[in-house]
Order: structure tokens, then sequence, then C-alpha cells
């Protein structure tokens, strides 16, 4: 029962990461153009400057 | 069409006028970096003449309630204001002064200064992020190697420091590095030598306010975290039934740490609803679902905390997560109209070309005219904004604006409007103000009072909810009565209460609705139908009546030679080659002509183009001449025969006639109208024998002809006086009150911006028949919005009577609720391939 002591707030946590990465990708604008997106991956220049928002 | 009202005049603010004169209120102005300056004359949507005049400041240091009141009285003070208004949290005050002459900018700044704030005047374009960002509409961008190309030629343009594209929107963001002069110009054109199609989104188009798209996703992820991570503990405590092992109450009290949170942050969309209607003494639907959301919750704290098992975190939580997944569906759907349909607005957008004093030219998009500028109009374009012609003598084709297909002659001091086209010779315009006598004023007018009325359409969401609403709460509240009666103690009647209220929850509402729409708005995107209005397909449903305007929406739009039989193939290849040097609608509608006929037509050179008159080029015979009745030597009798004249020496001038031709499958798409029992009326500005000649080839028996703008309206309201739902399809400025009026609305892409504005939904391309299809498609669209209330119907008929009886605790409600969820969105993406015809 004492593993429950660590294993909860371990399992909160790796949620609460996963939330946190969504929350953050999502304000930094990743999903403004998925389809862009797609292509992009693709390219093999550097991306521009001021590109990254 | 409101005009943008701003003019800059730079201006620099007494920095720090408060450290000279040592009278600072305490508060030391020292950071005073930025200097913008713009006097921003007050935009009312009407027209009225406004005496008025709003001045926004940037107050530097104006940081608390005192401040703040000190600003504002020291504004007041100023002669020549009529009010003046502190905003704390923008740090800015909006003053109106009364004349322009008493108060200015500079004055309003000095008597600031003078009790120690720093300020300078606000500018909407001046500012940072607005100053050096434009955004750009690119038509035909549609790949990663576009975006690339796009990328790269605008970053090429001096003074640009970055562009960005965006693929599913199909906009390039760019981001200058300093002002730039003379608009987005440079950029469409560096865009056009590589062959992409752009035009500059108008800044009021580009939404600043808060993104609803990602507040609704930030919240829809929370639930969904917290849906998830309770469920997991729901299933561990549901696993055991000894409910005084410890680990009950832990997990119990871990799901309550999540959920009381969650449910705060991710209820605020329904709870702030329910609460503006209950506000309003009003019930939505947003009503019973905040109060299950909320009971359930509260309910499930109070159990946790008295240490008992009839928690139910898990329902209210997941409860939440479906319904937010319908709300994002729901404004996706919405935001991705608007968007294409402002693309496409902005594509068709013009250019002015503006004459400066020392009679430069300079190219201006033409929504930035202002009243005042003079304008150069070449023959076979649009005129960019209404005025009156200053200098020259055309002929000019108002169709767009009255639905007349023959030109009218126009002089000096001749009023034209937006949107008609100049067919003669170049003629100089000035441009004027709106005013209140002009058709686009009254225009204006009759659509204000036209929407009133369709802003009391119900959405059929709301009409369920209407009496969905209290019988919810009447079925939870007698049950909970029931209960108690029966003497089972207020925390179990509580439960069950709160079972039925989640079971009742109607996600059918809620979320199927908003996944019907989905699936249709993006079948008629597919279909080149841009859907505007949220409700749109719900009316488009109700159509039993369908009011056509005639020209450029039967018809093409565009003249096309109606006695091209009677013309001699000998003439019509010799006019044709004279035709195809100019851009003259008429010119252009022989040489279409002649290509049909022949397959090509030959060109010659030497041809002269005399603007208003005619074309004329020197053979060995003489001189051959194209153009109006007097340049071809046409007696005045013979001149109203025809619209164009060809005339070689030897022989006897030859006659062309136009017409406006229908669209070719728009018998065709009427008969289909017919024989699904549509009314169909035609209503037009156009003269009685056009109009005439229009109906009985398309098929129209009830017609009427030379109607004004507001005898279209009353024809409407006639049809709907009779009580029928009214769908006008139309795309000129005098249909877009009609448009308003009517019960739902459709137009051309190539309609006149107001008309667009004014409907649900917009058509691309020649053909007529994707209204048969828009129309298919709102019909299945309310059928399977139907299915899914019976679905959902179903369900409660099925576990209602088990909940009430207390069988149904609040876990297998939300299990039961989600799988109804599940059942009624995977129904309604069969709309999206299916076959649609339209039937009776």
């Amino acid at each position: 029962m004492t593993a429950l002591a660590w294993l909860v707030p371990l399992a909160l946590l790796m949620g609460a990461l996963g939330l946190a990465a969504f929350l953050w990708s999502l304000k930094v604008g990743q999903y403004e153009d998925l389809e862009g997106s797609a292509y992009r991956a693709l390219e093999d220049e550097p991306p521009a400057a001021g590109e990254r928002r | 069409m409101d005009r943008h009202g701003a003019m800059s005049a730079p201006e620099t603010s007494p920095a720090c006028a408060a450290d000279d004169t040592g009278a600072a209120a305490g508060s030391a102005c020292r950071t005073i970096s930025r200097v913008e300056a713009t006097v921003t004359a007050a935009r009312g949507a009407a027209p009225a003449p406004s005496a008025t005049k709003t001045i926004t400041l940037d107050v530097e240091n104006m940081v608390c309630g005192g401040c703040m009141r000190k600003v504002e009285t020291a504004l007041a003070a100023v002669p020549g204001v009529i009010s003046a208004k502190a905003n704390l949290a923008s740090k800015r005050a909006n003053v109106v002064i009364g004349d322009a002459q008493e108060a200015d900018a500079g004055k309003l700044i000095g008597a600031l200064g003078a009790i120690g704030f720093g300020a300078k005047e606000f500018a909407p374009e001046a500012m940072p992020s607005a100053k050096q960002t434009v955004t750009l509409a690119v038509e035909n961008m549609v790949c990663g190697g576009c975006m690339r190309k796009v990328e790269t030629a605008l970053a090429a343009v001096p003074g640009v420091i970055s562009a960005r594209t965006n693929l599913s929107a199909k906009r390039v963001t760019v981001v200058f590095g300093e002002a730039r002069e003379g608009g987005a110009g440079k950029l469409i054109d560096a865009l056009a030598a590589i062959g992409f199609n752009a035009a500059e989104l108008a800044p009021e188009t580009i939404q600043t306010g808060p993104d609803t798209g990602r507040y609704l996703l930030n919240r829809l992820a929370v639930a969904g975290f917290a849906a998830m991570n309770i469920m997991l503990f729901s299933v561990s405590v549901w696993a055991s039934s000894d409910a005084s092992d410890p680990t009950h109450s832990l997990f119990h009290w871990i799901s309550a740490i999540i959920a009381v949170p969650a449910v705060a942050y991710s209820g605020q969309p329904f709870f702030r609803s329910a609460w503006e209607a209950l506000k309003r003494l009003r019930v939505n639907m947003d009503v019973p679902i905040s109060l299950a959301i909320f009971l359930a919750t509260a309910m499930s704290v109070f159990q946790t905390i008295k240490g008992s098992d009839q928690v139910y975190f898990d329902a209210g939580v997941s409860l939440l997560f479906f319904l937010l997944i319908g709300r994002y569906l729901d404004q996706r759907v919405r935001v991705r109209a608007r968007g294409a349909a402002e693309n496409l607005l902005s594509l068709k957008a013009q250019w002015a070309y503006v004459i400066d004093k020392d009679g430069s030219v300079e190219r201006l998009p033409s929504r930035l005219v202002e009243p005042g500028m003079r304008l150069a109009v070449a023959a076979g374009e649009r005129f960019p904004a209404d005025g009156v012609i200053v200098h020259g003598t055309t002929s000019i084709d108002e169709s767009l604006i009255t639905g007349e297909t023959l030109p009218r002659e126009a002089q000096a001091n001749a009023t034209v409007y937006a949107g008609s086209v100049n067919l003669g010779a170049p003629v100089e315009m000035e441009a004027r103000a709106a005013e209140a006598d002009t058709l686009l004023a009254q225009i204006a007018r009759l659509m204000e009072t036209a929407e009133q009325a369709r802003g009391r359409y119900v959405r059929l969401a709301d009409r369920a909810a209407e009496f969905y609403a209290p019988a919810v709460h009447t079925l939870a509240a007698t049950s909970f009565a029931g209960w108690m009666i029966a003497g089972a103690g207020w925390e179990y009647s509580l439960t069950i209460a709160i079972a039925v209220l989640i079971i009742t929850c109607p996600c059918a509402l809620a979320l199927a609705v908003p996944a019907v729409q989905v699936a249709a708005s993006a079948r008629l995107f597919d279909r080149g139908i841009l859907l505007k209005a949220a409700d749109g397909l719900e009316r488009l449903a109700d159509a039993d009546t369908v009011v056509f305007d005639k020209t450029g929406t039967l018809t093409a739009g565009v003249p096309s030679l109606a006695n091209g039989a009677g013309i001699a193939d000998a003439d019509l290849k010799a006019a044709a080659a004279l035709a195809t040097s100019s851009r003259h609608p008429y010119a252009q509608a022989v040489t279409a002509a002649a290509k049909a006929r022949f397959g090509s037509v030959q060109a010659v050179s030497g041809i002269e183009e005399t603007p208003g008159a005619g074309l004329c080029r020197v053979t060995d015979a003489g001189e051959e001449r194209l153009g109006s009745a007097s340049w071809c030597g046409v007696s005045q009798g013979e001149a109203g025969a025809a619209s164009l004249w060809y005339a070689r020496p030897g022989a006897k001038p030859v006659a062309f006639r136009f017409e406006d031709k229908l669209r070719e499958d728009a018998a065709e798409t009427i008969s289909v109208l017919k024989n699904a029992d549509y009314e169909i009326v035609l209503l037009s500005g156009d003269r009685e024998e056009a109009v005439k000649i229009a109906a009985s080839a398309a098929g129209i028996e009830d017609w009427h002809a030379a109607l004004k703008p507001q005898e279209k309206i009353e024809r409407i309201e006639a049809l709907k006086a009779q009580g029928r739902h009214v769908l006008m399809v139309g795309d000129g400025l005098n249909d877009a009150p009609a448009l308003a009026a009517a019960h739902a609305s459709l137009s051309p892409s190539t309609a006149a911006d107001v008309s667009q504005t004014a409907s649900d939904a917009v058509f691309q391309g020649a053909r007529l028949m994707p209204l048969i299809e828009l129309l298919a498609t709102a019909r299945k669209t309310r059928t399977m919005a139907f299915q899914n209330f019976a679905i959902a119907a179903g369900y409660n008929m099925l576990f209602i009577p088990l909940a009430m009886a207390g069988m149904v605790t609040p876990l297998i409600a939300a299990i039961a609720m989600s799988t109804s969820s599940i059942i009624v969105t995977v129904n309604a993406l069969r709309l999206r391939t299916a076959k649609l015809e339209l039937a009776q």
C-alpha cells in the first residue's frame, strides 16, 4: 500500500506534464497551421529568421 | 462599407514636461520612449455627420485610481472637451472634443504634462505590433512548395524582417522593420511576379481580441486531463466494494483535488452563458448543464468530507469534457467559414488610383480611399468608391447596383457608385462621403431594419431547449421530492436527482447538432460553397420559396453577343480582329463569339482605340471602325437598334446586339427546384423586356421587373406574410436589403461586398447547381439533427425511469450519456460523404 504514496503522485505528475506540454504547444501557436507544419517538417533549409513565434 | 477615417499626424509629445515644471504629483515621468501620435476621427457605423471627435491618449504613468481621477479632471478642464474617460487597465484616456479648433491633442498632452503625466496620442496602426505587421490572403497557395516560394519572395522585399505563411488559413503574416510606404502594394507585386494572387486583409477583420478557439481548447484540455485521471481512480474505487477501505477515502480526496479546480476552470463557458440567461430571466440549455455539473461536484465534495462512497466527480467532469468537445466543434465551423469568407472578400477588393495634388498617381487599396480624394478610373474598371465625376464623359454599367443591364451615360458632376463598371472612357472622379440621401445610405438603412427581423430567428437547439430545460428541471425536482416523501433522506434523494439531471443532459443538443453542422459545412466547403452564418443551414432547410435576382445571379453578369446568327462570317471575323485589342466588355464579347465560331481570332496590327467611342484601323480600302453608333457614322434613327456597330468602307454598318445570358445550368436548376416543390419567383431591377426574356428562358412564371430595393423587400415581406420561408438568391447592391430580409440568403462570389456580407452562404463558380447541393445538404442536416435528437431521446426514455426509480447511479448515467454522445457523433459523420438528392 505504501507504493501508492509515490505511485499516485508520479502518475498525476506525468499526466500534468502532458497537460502542460499541450497547453504550452497551444500557446506558442503549434496548432495554428496544421497543414503547413506538415510540409515544414520536410524542409531541408534552416527556418528563416523570425519564423518561430 | 465603413470608411476608415483615421489620419496620421505625427507629433512629438513634450517629453517629461513634469520634470521641468516640477509640478509632478508624486509620480515622476522618466520613461517615455515611444512617441506615437494620431488623431482618430470618430468612426460611426452610420454616416451621420458628427462634429465631435475622439482622441485617445496613451497615459504613461497612470497607475492608480487617484491618478485616473486626476487625469480625467485635468482633461475635462481643457476648453472644448466634452468628456474624458480614463482606463486604468489599458493606461489610456478617451477624450471627446466638440470643436477641433479649441482643443487638440497637443493641448491635452500639455494639460496632462502640467500635472505630471506623460502622455501621447494612441495610434492603432502605429502600435509596434500593428504598424509593422501586414496579413495577406494568398489565393492559390496550396502546397508545401508554394509556402517556401511565398516566404522567400516576401523576405526578398526590402524592409521585410520575416514572412510566415499559414497554409490552413491561406494567409501570410509579414513583419516589417520600419514604417512602410504605399501599403502592401510591394508585397502583392512581389507575389504576383511569382504567380500568386494575393490581397491585403483589412486590419479590422484580423482577430485581435481573445481567441475563443484557444479559450475553449485550453478548457477542453484541462477537462480531458481531469476526466481521465478521475476515471482511473473511480475504476479502482468501484472495483473494490469495501467502502471502509482507507484507499477509497484517499482516492476520493485526490479526485476532489483534481475535480474542483478543473470544474471551476473548464465549466466557465457554461456557467457564464447560464448566468447570462438567468439574468435575463430566461432558461437556456446551459442552465441544467451548469446545475448538473455544479450539484454533482458539490454533492461529491460533501460526501467525500463525510467519508461516504457516493462520490461522482467522474460523472460531472466527463460530462463537462464531452460538452466542451461540442462547443469547440461548433466554434471551429464558424471561425473557419468566416476566415474563408474574409479571404474571398479581400481578394476581390480592388485598387484605386489616387491622383495627388502634384499630378502623380498612387495606387491604394480602395478601402483606404477617403472623401475628397481624386481618383483616376480607366475604361473597363470598377469605380472604387462613391463620388462624382470631375472630368470626362463615359457610360457606366450599374448592373451590380440597380440590376439594370443597359449602360447609363454619365458626364461631369454625375454621381457614381462603388462597384459599377466604367465602360467608356477613362474619367477622373472625386470620392464623396456617403450622404444620407444616396442610394448606398438608403440601402444601408433598409438593411438595418431588414436584419432586425432575422435576428428574431431562434436556433433549433435553442428552440428545443426552451421546452426541454424546464422538463429536465421538473423531472429532477420531482424525483428529489418523490424520494424525500418516500423517506429516503435528502442525500440519497439528491443523488438520484443528479443522476436524472445528468442523464437528461441533452448531449444531442450540445454535441450532435454541432457535429452534424461540422460535417455539413466541410462537405459544402469541398463543393465550393462557403457557409457564413452558423444558423444558416437551419434556415435554408426551412425554405420553400426561392426568390432569384436576374442580373448576375440567374445570368452570368457579362454581356454576350445576342444576334450572332445574323452576322456574316466575314463581318464577325473582321470585327473580332479589331475587338481583340480592347478590354471593353462588348469588345470581349465579340471576341468570345468569334472564338466560339471560328476556333481562333486573328489579331491585326495598327489598331487605335478612342476611349468612349471605339476602335479604328486604316486598311488599303479605307478606314474600318468598331464602336458606338456615332463613331461608325450610323444615323440617329438607326442608332437605338444596337449598342455596338462595325463599319467598313463601302458596306452598310453591321449592328451587334448584346444580352446578359443565363448561366448555363439555370433552366436545369429551376426545373430541379420545381420538381422538389419549391415556389420560384424572379425579382429584378432590370427592364421589363429583359426580365421577361430571362424568365421564360429559365422557366419562371412568377416574375416582376423594374423593382426598387424597397419594392423587393415588400415582395419578400408579402411572401412571408403568406407563411412562406423565402430563400433569396442575389448578387447586386440593390439585392442586399432583400438578402437581409429573407429567411435565408445566398449569393455568388462575384456579388457586391455588401450582398456577400448579408447572405448566409456564398457559392463559387459559373454554375447555379451549388444552390441545389446547398438546399439538399441543409435538409439532410436537419434530418440528421432530428435523428440525433431521437437517439438521445431514446436513451433518455430508457434511462430516466430507471434513474428516477433510483436504479442508476450517476456513474452509470455518465457512461450512458457518453455512449449516446459517441453514437450521435458517428451518425453525423456519415453526412460528409453521403449522396444527396433534393427530393420533395
